[in-house]
């Protein structure tokens, strides 16, 4: 009797166990579901090719019954500019900082830091933008560029990258750091020839998710590269972003179209990032 | 205890008033001195705290390490002080293998071998190497077990094997002395016992230092012992002396089984 009592409770938790978590996955499947059924018609090949048209041109296509021309070509490139400008220096200092935080784990200068870090890693992203504004936009570049929206992405980068690389580093068991020790190998040497390669998947997952993390930003770049019609390598000038351009379609009528394809290929590429940190996580 | 314990002629190791604290006036060993004698195996025995690894990570300063460990009192190898060797010096000659098998992760089974070798940028022609990645294999068995699998990483291999592999990369620097801290005690009784035969195989080119908790262990492949109590030398000698006659009262309580 206690043993039936016992096996209907566990298939009952068994059962709320699957629906609760059915109810936590739909609004996921049915987000990703709606942006492929409104973003799949306008991805072509000129999506990537061409810059994001006028108004004027999205009017006209919409009239005549076709799909709106152009792409978001300026939004990939200037995305591509700055995420690139923000790693060059985040990842490097992420894990110099990382790795310093690791080995001086118990000086205060050290505990001073870490606390740092984690308070930027919340602060609101809009605040990291306003920072950028005054220190960049203000003083060396006299004008929106892609050098303050980059600085921006470096700023919310860097703890992400700070607290992975201590933790992936915290993982390795000391006995491998000793081992290189007993074998008479200087300290620069065991962190750079055994501790690096050892946590080489966890560094390079926690520099994934930082990357997919900044994909997607926007307020910050708001304050920072402004947007510009145009493809521009310049990071003294103004930029666009994909994130920005879905901004600058949903303040325009004629391209509605354009904000779920530019939404859907975003989503994409955040999700393809996740999908490669875990396969690397999992080695 | 200025003197040693007992008297060995040409000692390969000698330890001088060794004391190794942790903290201000808390010492893990106190006031050491014993010699150790060339091409045998020296266990050192005794309960968990007694200072056994605190013995033979002072024999190649791997307390450098931990700045607030203080070491005081002399070591000689083959009569030089070894603390006016550098540190790769002196791993050469004194190589280490810790409790828990610790091969690098990230090399192959070849480069965990040469790791010694390569970490340390000492460069060698590949036909030397090679050489010394199958001589310090075959000295730990392992050769046969993997020689189609060098360059594949050692995860794959037992823990059994794992410790062999650190034994072979300790072995390819030549070195007078191993040290051995517990490096049975993580593995099943088959792998044990083939460390066991592997280590009494060494003896022939090299010197042990064996840390071991197990006086099985001791009694089965030591030449000479140490009991050690509470950072103190309690009493050393041959291993059979030892076991069979001990002078010591805590000696004979521990072997006998009532503490420890």
């Amino acid at each position: 009797m206690k043993g039936k009592f016992r096996s209907a409770k566990n298939r009952l938790f068994k059962g709320m166990v699957i629906v609760f978590s059915l109810v936590a996955i739909t609004p996921i499947m049915l987000i990703v579901f709606d942006l492929f059924q409104k973003g799949i018609k306008q991805i072509n090949f000129s999506f990537f090719t061409k810059i994001a048209p006028d108004t004027w041109d999205a009017m006209t296509a919409l009239n005549h019954g076709k799909i709106i021309p152009g792409g978001i070509l300026n939004g990939i490139t200037g995305t591509f500019l700055m995420v690139s400008v923000a790693s060059l220096i985040a990842i490097p200092l992420g894990l110099l900082i990382g790795i310093y935080l690791y080995e001086n784990a118990e000086k205060r200068y050290a505990g001073v830091v870490r606390d740092i870090s984690d308070i930027l890693q919340g602060a609101p992203s809009i605040v990291l933008g306003l920072i950028a504004y005054f220190w960049i936009v203000k003083n060396i570049t006299h004008g929106f560029s892609a050098l303050a929206g980059s600085a921006s992405l470096t700023i919310m980068m860097l703890p992400l990258i700070i607290r992975s690389t201590e933790e992936t580093l915290k993982m390795i068991p000391i006995s491998i750091k000793e081992a290189g020790l007993a074998l008479g190998v200087p300290y620069h040497k065991i962190i750079l020839r055994v501790l690096i390669p050892t946590g080489f998947s966890g560094l390079t997952t926690g520099i994934l998710l930082a990357l997919s993390r900044v994909l997607g930003e926007t307020a910050p770049l708001m304050l920072t590269a402004l947007g510009n019609p145009f493809v521009n390598f310049n990071i003294d000038k103004p930029t666009s972003a994909v994130p920005l351009l879905i901004w600058q379609f949903y303040n325009d009528p004629n391209m509605v179209n354009l904000i779920w394809s530019s939404s859907l290929f975003l989503v994409i590429l955040v999700l393809t990032l996740n999908l490669i940190a875990k396969q690397i996580a999992a080695k | 205890m200025d003197k040693p314990i007992i008297e060995i002629k040409n000692p390969i190791l000698r330890i001088q008033n060794l004391s190794v604290s942790y903290e201000k006036d808390k010492y893990a060993i106190a006031d050491v001195s014993v010699d150790i004698k060339k091409n045998l195996i020296t266990a050192i025995m005794g309960p968990s705290g007694c200072g056994k690894s605190s013995l033979i990570r002072a024999m190649n300063r791997m307390h450098e390490l931990y700045p607030q460990i203080e070491t005081k009192g002399k070591i000689f190898l083959n009569e030089k002080d070894i603390s006016k060797l550098s540190n790769i010096e002196l791993r050469r000659k004194i190589g280490m293998v810790f409790q828990s098998p610790n091969p690098f992760p990230s090399m192959s089974i070849y480069d965990n071998v040469i790791a010694g070798y390569k970490l340390n940028g000492i460069r060698q022609k590949k036909a030397k190497r090679d050489d010394i990645v199958e001589k310090s294999l075959k000295d730990v068995a392992l050769w046969t077990e993997v020689k189609d699998a060098l360059y594949k990483k050692g995860n794959f291999l037992s823990g059994g094997q794992q410790q062999r592999l650190c034994i072979a990369r300790a072995l390819a620097f030549q070195p007078d002395v191993i040290l051995l801290d517990e490096p049975a005690s993580a593995l099943d009784p088959v792998s044990t016992s083939k460390i066991e035969n592997l280590l009494v195989k060494l003896k022939k080119e090299y010197t042990i230092v064996l840390v071991t908790h197990n006086m099985a262990q001791a009694a089965r492949i030591s030449d000479y012992s140490m009991f050690m109590y509470l950072g103190e030398l309690v009493e050393y000698g041959k291993t059979k002396d030892l076991f069979t006659n001990p002078t010591d009262k805590r000696t004979e309580e521990y072997l006998t089984g009532k503490f420890g």
